[in-house]
């Protein structure tokens, strides 16, 4: 049973933990030590000899490099070495992933899809890899967001929702509310809705509603509006301040501290 | 927790939460950091609002997730 719309935002509890939505670095958190005037491998963006945190290469990144830089044969070799290990992980990933109803040969279409986009986009951003990890993991996460995507638009083949209308009697159980608790939070949701209608802006309304009170995952909403991952989420963390400071001032949450400082670092993309 | 307790937490907002863009930029590094420490010590204190986005964006947690379990497969 899903858990309720923390399941769409808010990793499940203990759970700790495309390719071209990969965008700039925050300044705070940006690694430093850049090389430039060392060497560059050819075709790559890494300077010879070693990654831009001062480590060396280690030499499967560095025979990855040299090998998809270069040209010929070898080269050829390579991308079809790097097109088997990113599929196996399409597959371990999809596999890994519960909750989608792809099955079968389906599935495996979708994990040859997302390996031979995540090919092309690794090989297209090769100038891009900056030896700040091994090249495996930093190949490895354009397939990630190629399964990811393509999930997302697999959605609405056979969506799991229907769009006749808002339903906020789903609320109760999207939030994991028991039966003998929706008279007490009957009020509660009231208010929520209130304050959806009062406090959002369309846009806002639009998200929240497809997201909470639908359950259409956040990246399955992506692709149905065109847009991308950063600029869903953005919308929804503005709501979701938005709302708590609403319920606050109505006095059903008691414990708002926002303060100065959240001023949401969350940025547009 | 409470279904209003879970939808309190939902509702709560964490200002150095970087999204979703820059936390894919750099989830390699941060995934890679993990491995070398289990805790996520280091990880965290490298990158907090990567951190503090992965406790609130599923998607990115989800991706994350995926990322750390075939690098850690990759290292065996």
């Amino acid at each position: 049973m899903e858990t309720g719309v923390l399941a769409v935002l808010v990793p499940v509890a203990g759970c700790w933990s495309a390719a071209s939505r990969i965008g700039g670095v925050a300044p705070a958190e940006a690694s430093s030590g850049a090389s430039a005037d060392r060497p560059k491998l050819r075709g790559v963006g890494v300077a010879a000899g070693g990654g831009l945190d001062g480590r060396g290469l280690d030499e499967d990144t560095a025979h990855w490099l040299a090998t998809l830089g270069g040209t010929g044969r070898a080269r050829e070799q390579a991308i079809g070495r790097l097109h088997e290990m990113l599929l196996r992980v399409a597959r371990a990933e999809l596999s890994r992933r519960g909750g989608h109803p792809v099955t079968g040969p389906e599935l495996d279409d979708l994990a040859h899809q997302s390996a031979d986009d995540a090919v092309v986009a690794v090989t297209a951003k090769l100038d891009q890899f900056r030896g700040e990890s091994r090249f495996t993991t930093w190949a490895f996460k354009f397939v990630i967001l190629e399964v990811s995507a393509k999930l997302g638009r697999h959605f609405w083949q056979r969506p799991a929702v229907s769009f006749d209308g808002e339903d906020w009697d789903r609320l109760p159980d999207r939030f994991g509310m028991r039966p003998d608790e929706h008279a007490q939070q009957r009020e509660l949701i009231a208010a929520v809705r209130r304050a959806v209608e009062q406090e959002l802006t369309e846009r806002q309304r639009q998200v929240f509603v497809a997201i909470v009170v639908e359950g259409v995952p956040l990246d399955a909403l992506v692709a149905r509006l065109g847009s991308n991952r950063n600029a869903i989420y953005k919308t929804m963390f503005d709501a979701r301040r938005k709302l708590r400071a609403a319920l606050a001032a109505n006095g059903y949450l008691s414990t708002y501290e926002a303060g100065p400082k959240d001023t949401g670092a969350v940025r547009r993309s | 927790m409470t279904g209003w307790a879970e939808l309190e937490r939902f509702l709560q907002t964490d200002p150095r939460d970087v999204g979703c863009e820059q936390a894919l930029h750099v989830m390699h590094i941060y995934v890679e950091l993990v491995l070398d420490d289990a805790s996520g010590a280091e990880a965290s204190r490298r990158y907090p609002g990567v951190a503090a986005h992965l406790l609130a964006c599923g998607p990115c947690a989800e991706d994350y997730q995926g990322l750390l379990t075939a690098a850690r497969g990759d290292r065996r």
